[in-house]
């Protein structure tokens, strides 16, 4: 290749990001322990910087680099800024927590980057190699955060559960990627979508390949029936590290998502639809079911992630720019609803107390009726409670699925009317256990009378956190606009 | 004369016995992080094969760049064990149960 021609400014935040990233990993070496608050105030720089780069090298339309391998397009840049927002709430929701129980170390702050590196590099692939050497960095990085807690059997146990189950969903993933370079010759996610119709192209060895990659992806997603981790990793992980888990990498999942299946493997929507349309309807099933019967509120919350991703596939299965767009806007309303939840369990968690049991949100209202409001907000907007930005989300996924045409995909053939009809009624039992925790905190007697503690800066963006979940649910044009303009322009790319 | 499908063949056989071993092993926790080795070298004869069938050495690329992760893998996989083996003092997978709900 020619260097003089490589162009370096679509991956600038990345290279800012890496190159900050060495130089805080070096630096912290040399801060003593008493002065660690210098490698938070930079760690937050560094995303804020990035974040200042991603929108200041912001194009409308797609850019590659690094001979087609990287490319930074409009859903790449609004995707990477919500993925800065989330890393930086997380980092500032976590800094008490992380250090109440000891892991206010240079360990944390630099894995998390790492993380958010892993996460930026697979939202800007457009090669295999990239996404999977993307997803590994984020893998790594989780599965070293959530056994940073050395001394904890259960971070231990969840972290193992989540390696092993992580390297399955890889491994998977690379096989399904092998066969589809075995059937379209190439690597680059473009040429694979022009393959695919090539006469000379093996249909049969690529429809093997996909559902490889469909398996994977729903791993790496935790949609039903490849859930199994999800529960586990959030009840036992370190709670600062349950939240980055639940937020940023769901939006680099969905992305992924994108870039293989509707990106790369396009032509052949029918035939991952229907694979699509069971984990999303078992998502919804499964995970609505089970979080009912928890009284632990990360594994309810864990499960109502997994419905919640069963309702994100479902916007993606529709398999046009207005589901993708759908799709999208549920996952940034998603990852808005879910730091704010665990922003909130942060909030209440104390050196050697951690908000754990459902029940520990008992009479809330009554130790801070403002927390408790947030919290209301939160589970109003997870069970899609209008004006709250959740029941947006969920009204522009239904609207995409009951535009679609007849579906028939063999062992289910009807009106997408049907399925929009499940989903509602799936959510209508998920109201149940949000609404539960509701009535806990509004009509229950508190079980202790410990003050909340909260850092300032960390109470200001909780609440503009949670009040923007409002302020969406009012105002959706704007960002559903967005959302739809970006998800045109990243497809007319193909 | 061995074709490509000879190749695939024993990919897929190497790649079903790697998931055979995640999910029946209930004995040691080392033998599902060897289960994960072999699964990815069971991708990587994959890619080689195809690679070489097809002419094209991108596949091939991917191959050290899987090998390279999966070193990186195995480390923290060992590390994460070692501290599961100091909390808990037994690497057997049947327990790994404390976490239910």
């Amino acid at each position: 290749m020619n260097w003089a021609d490589l162009n370096l400014m679509p991956a600038l935040p990345e290279l800012f990001l890496l190159g900050a990233l060495s130089f805080i990993l070096v630096f912290d070496l040399f801060v003593p322990d008493e002065k660690r608050g210098v490698t938070y105030v930079l760690s937050l720089l560094t995303v804020a910087l990035c974040a200042v780069l991603q929108v200041a090298t912001f194009e409308p339309f797609a850019v590659t680099t690094f001979s087609g391998m990287f490319v930074d397009d409009p859903v790449a840049d609004i995707i990477k800024v919500a993925m800065y927002g989330a890393t930086a709430a997380t980092l500032v929701y976590s800094r008490q927590y992380v250090a109440d129980n000891g892991m206010f170390r240079g360990e944390y702050f630099t894995l998390s980057l790492f993380a958010l590196l892993g996460m930026n590099v697979m939202v800007s692939s457009a090669n295999f190699v990239t996404l999977y050497i993307g997803l590994e960095l984020l893998s790594l990085a989780l599965y070293a955060l959530i056994a940073l807690k050395r001394d904890s059997a259960a971070g231990t146990e969840a972290a193992m559960k989540y390696f092993v189950l992580g390297a399955l969903a890889s491994g998977m993933l690379l096989y399904g990627m092998s066969m589809v370079y075995g059937a379209t010759g190439s690597l680059d996610i473009h040429v694979i979508a022009t393959g695919i119709s090539r006469p000379e192209t093996n249909i049969v060895l690529l429809v093997f390949g996909l559902v490889f990659l469909v398996a994977g992806l729903a791993f790496k997603l935790g949609a039903v029936p490849f859930h199994m981790w999800v529960p586990d990793v959030y009840q036992g992980a370190p709670l600062a590290v349950t939240l980055m888990l639940g937020a940023a990498p769901k939006l680099a999942a969905f992305v992924f998502v994108i870039r293989i299946l509707a990106q790369g493997l396009g032509e052949l929507a029918a035939q991952w639809q229907g694979m699509l349309v069971l984990i999303a309807a078992l998502s919804m099933l499964i995970g609505n079911l089970a979080a009912v019967a928890q009284t632990n509120i990360r594994r309810m919350l864990a499960y109502s992630t997994i419905s919640h991703m069963g309702f994100l596939l479902l916007g993606v299965l529709a398999g046009n720019e207005q589901g993708y767009a759908s799709a999208m806007f549920y996952a940034l309303t998603y990852v808005l609803m879910s730091l704010a939840a665990f922003g909130v369990l942060l909030a209440l968690s104390r050196a050697g107390f951690e908000c754990d049991k459902v029940d520990d949100l008992k009479g809330l209202n009554a130790r801070s009726s403002w927390y408790a409001f947030l919290m209301l907000l939160v589970m109003f907007s997870m069970a899609g409670i209008p004006p709250l930005a959740g029941f947006y989300a969920k009204f522009a996924v239904l609207r995409a699925v009951v535009d679609l045409p007849v579906l028939d995909f063999g062992f289910f053939a009807g009106s997408p009317v049907y399925l929009a009809v499940f989903a509602v009624l799936m959510s209508l039992v998920g109201a149940f256990y949000y609404l539960r925790v509701v009535k806990v905190m509004y009509f229950d007697g508190s079980q202790t009378d410990a003050p909340i503690v909260v850092r300032g800066d960390m109470k200001l963006l909780l609440s503009v956190n949670a009040l923007a979940l409002l302020v969406i649910g009012l105002l959706p044009e704007r960002l559903v606009e967005l959302c739809i303009d970006a998800m045109r322009q990243s497809l007319a790319s193909f | 004369m061995l074709t490509l499908t000879h190749y695939l063949v024993l990919a897929a056989a190497l790649f079903s016995i790697s998931v055979l071993g995640i999910f029946l092993n209930r004995k040691n926790v080392i033998v599902l992080l060897m289960a994960i080795e072999l699964m990815l070298l069971a991708v990587n004869f994959n890619f080689i094969a195809f690679s070489h069938y097809l002419s094209d050495t991108a596949g091939q690329i991917f191959v050290f760049f899987i090998l390279t992760v999966a070193a990186a893998e195995s480390a923290i996989g060992l590390a994460i064990l070692v501290v599961l083996f100091r909390n808990q003092r037994s690497i057997n997978v049947e327990d790994l149960g404390s976490l239910k709900g």
